[in-house]
């Protein structure tokens, strides 16, 4: 019999994720996977995973583990605060970033995200998980992907593929940027939008509002005023969008975008500022930046370099 | 013809097939679609995460790390997939479809706006030979057309918050058919029992760009107990 947690709170948000399902966006299916990709490839790297290996992604609240089976090694990545509770009943502070082991009976409470949205709980030799079409990812609105295509619920168990590797204690010492600038480069309708809302977009902040999720983070501010058309022929997505429908407030197309979406696009997130944006949190303040491809190529070979 | 080629981000690409949506604008695209498709399986081409046609563009997705868009451009523009074909690859597809008032669920403002019956509302639909522009929104998801100019209406004023799986509605000159319950704008003309997706499928969408449709009109009956292969 195999190892597993038992659920015992599910959290707001928890899905397994890895780096992403791909060759199905014609098909209507988006390619999901992990929202922040370095905090996801730390997770695997505190346990001795492969980088691409399966995790748990929580958002906020995350869930409450119970083991149950043999000792296994975990890694919590992110800004997380979280315990340990023994199986005797006393209670120890988990540190974010450094792996720690686990006897069966004791539990793992994932209590919040500190100043983040996103954070990952790795296991040493992963979870038990099948993979659909390439990926373990879990897109909740098509039903596809690891645990029937849905989020954690309580008193699911969650198996583990039982490796009895020996635990080496591991600490990764992480500079995660706080500042709150968003590089991005022009949108394919960039045009579409006046002089004065061009300006307003690089120049005023924008609030990270509540309807935020994996598929899109709504932001608000200046109304930025459409010249051309407030509809486009649908075509393809790409996360990172910054799509502005008719009410002139920018939404951007996260992890489990639409596949197809006919808003005007004013700008895409480059590559390199992607997780630092997805771990804004609603109520916080963002500005964009203008940059050319050319310095978001090199923005992206210092960003791989973290890795 | 390919008008002009834009970067999307760091990471995509824009092919712009012109403004106008047409089946030969969209076989153009198609055909392009093919040739990437072709040319990542064959390994000729590198780092290709997804590519989505549309109407009148194909949008390319990559992998920063395996391929630049310089690079990607340059095999575009400099490769001849004029003579990719389309027919090997695609299909044509009978759907079955029940009109049934229970499922039409815009019949009167169907007949209000084009000032048709509903029964010669359903013969035009019948009759017309759909071509799949393009799978999206959702997974499966086929948005055909073309529908004749007398049976062109806009989109609902206030979308429906909840369309039941198999919906069948249109829009301007296009029709399409709910492949997931999901919320929608679409005018309801009927309902299909038949199964567009699933992932656990070799090919898990029925349809694809490039295939064409005709309706066959069903039952209640023949809704309520058709299988699905």
């Amino acid at each position: 019999m195999s190892s597993y947690f038992k659920i015992l709170r599910a959290g707001i948000n928890s899905t397994f994720q890895d780096l992403g399902r791909f060759q199905l966006q014609h098909l209507g299916v988006a390619p999901s996977g992990c929202m922040d990709k370095f905090l996801f490839s730390i997770s695997n790297k505190l346990v001795g995973n492969k980088s691409s290996e399966g995790a748990l992604e929580f958002a906020y609240q995350g869930p409450l583990l119970e083991l149950v089976g043999e000792s296994a090694s975990v890694g919590v990545s992110g800004k997380i605060k979280f315990n340990i509770i023994k199986k005797n009943g006393e209670i120890i502070n988990g540190e974010s970033n450094e792996s720690f082991l686990i006897q069966n009976g004791d539990k793992i409470d994932i209590l919040s995200t500190i100043d983040s949205a996103y954070g990952y709980l790795a296991v040493s030799g992963g979870f038990k998980l099948q993979k659909v079409n390439g990926s373990i990812s879990t897109l909740v609105r098509a039903r596809i992907g690891s645990n029937d295509g849905d989020k954690l619920k309580i008193g699911e168990k969650i198996l583990l593929n039982n490796i009895n590797s020996s635990f080496t204690p591991k600490k990764i010492k992480l500079d995660l940027e706080k500042d709150n600038i968003i590089r991005v480069i022009k949108g394919l309708q960039f045009n579409y939008f006046s002089n004065n809302s061009r300006e307003d977009f690089f120049s005023k902040e924008y609030k990270v509002t509540r309807l935020t999720d994996r598929m899109g983070m709504r932001l608000e501010g200046e109304k930025l005023e459409n010249i051309v058309s407030t509809n486009i022929k649908s075509e393809g997505i790409i996360k990172g969008s910054v799509q502005i429908p008719g009410d002139g407030q920018p939404i951007i197309l996260l992890s489990d975008h639409p596949t197809i979406g006919g808003y005007p696009k004013i700008a895409n997130i480059i590559t390199a500022d992607y997780d630092k944006l997805v771990q804004k949190t609603p109520g916080s303040k963002i500005k964009f930046k203008m940059v050319d491809l050319t310095i978001a190529e090199s923005a992206f070979r210092q960003y791989v370099r973290k890795f | 013809m390919l008008k002009k080629i834009r970067n999307i981000g760091d990471c995509g690409i824009s092919c712009d097939f012109g403004d106008e949506v047409s089946k030969k604008t969209n076989r153009e695209v198609i055909k392009l679609f093919n040739f990437i498709m072709e040319a990542t399986r064959n390994k000729k081409l590198k780092g290709i995460l997804n590519s989505t046609p549309s109407y009148n563009k194909l949008i390319i997705n990559f992998d920063l790390a395996k391929v630049k868009s310089k690079e990607l451009i340059e095999f575009i523009n400099s490769s001849d997939y004029s003579k990719t074909t389309l027919l090997e690859k695609n299909k044509n597809v009978e759907i079955p479809i029940c009109y049934d008032e229970e499922f039409a669920l815009d019949i009167k403002r169907l007949e209000n706006k084009t000032k048709l019956s509903f029964k010669e509302i359903v013969d035009k639909h019948l009759k017309t030979n759909f071509f799949v522009y393009m799978i999206g929104f959702v997974p499966g998801h086929p948005f055909m057309g073309d529908l004749g100019k007398e049976l062109e209406i806009d989109r609902l004023e206030t979308p429906r918050v909840r369309l039941p799986k198999g919906s069948v509605g249109v829009v301007e000159k296009f029709c399409n058919i709910y492949s997931f319950e999901s919320p929608g704008g679409w005018n309801i003309i009927g309902k299909t029992p038949f199964d567009l997706f699933d992932i656990n499928k070799k090919d898990p969408s029925k349809l694809l760009p490039g295939d064409t449709v005709k309706f066959k009109s069903i039952s209640k009956k023949e809704l309520l107990t058709f299988k699905n292969e």
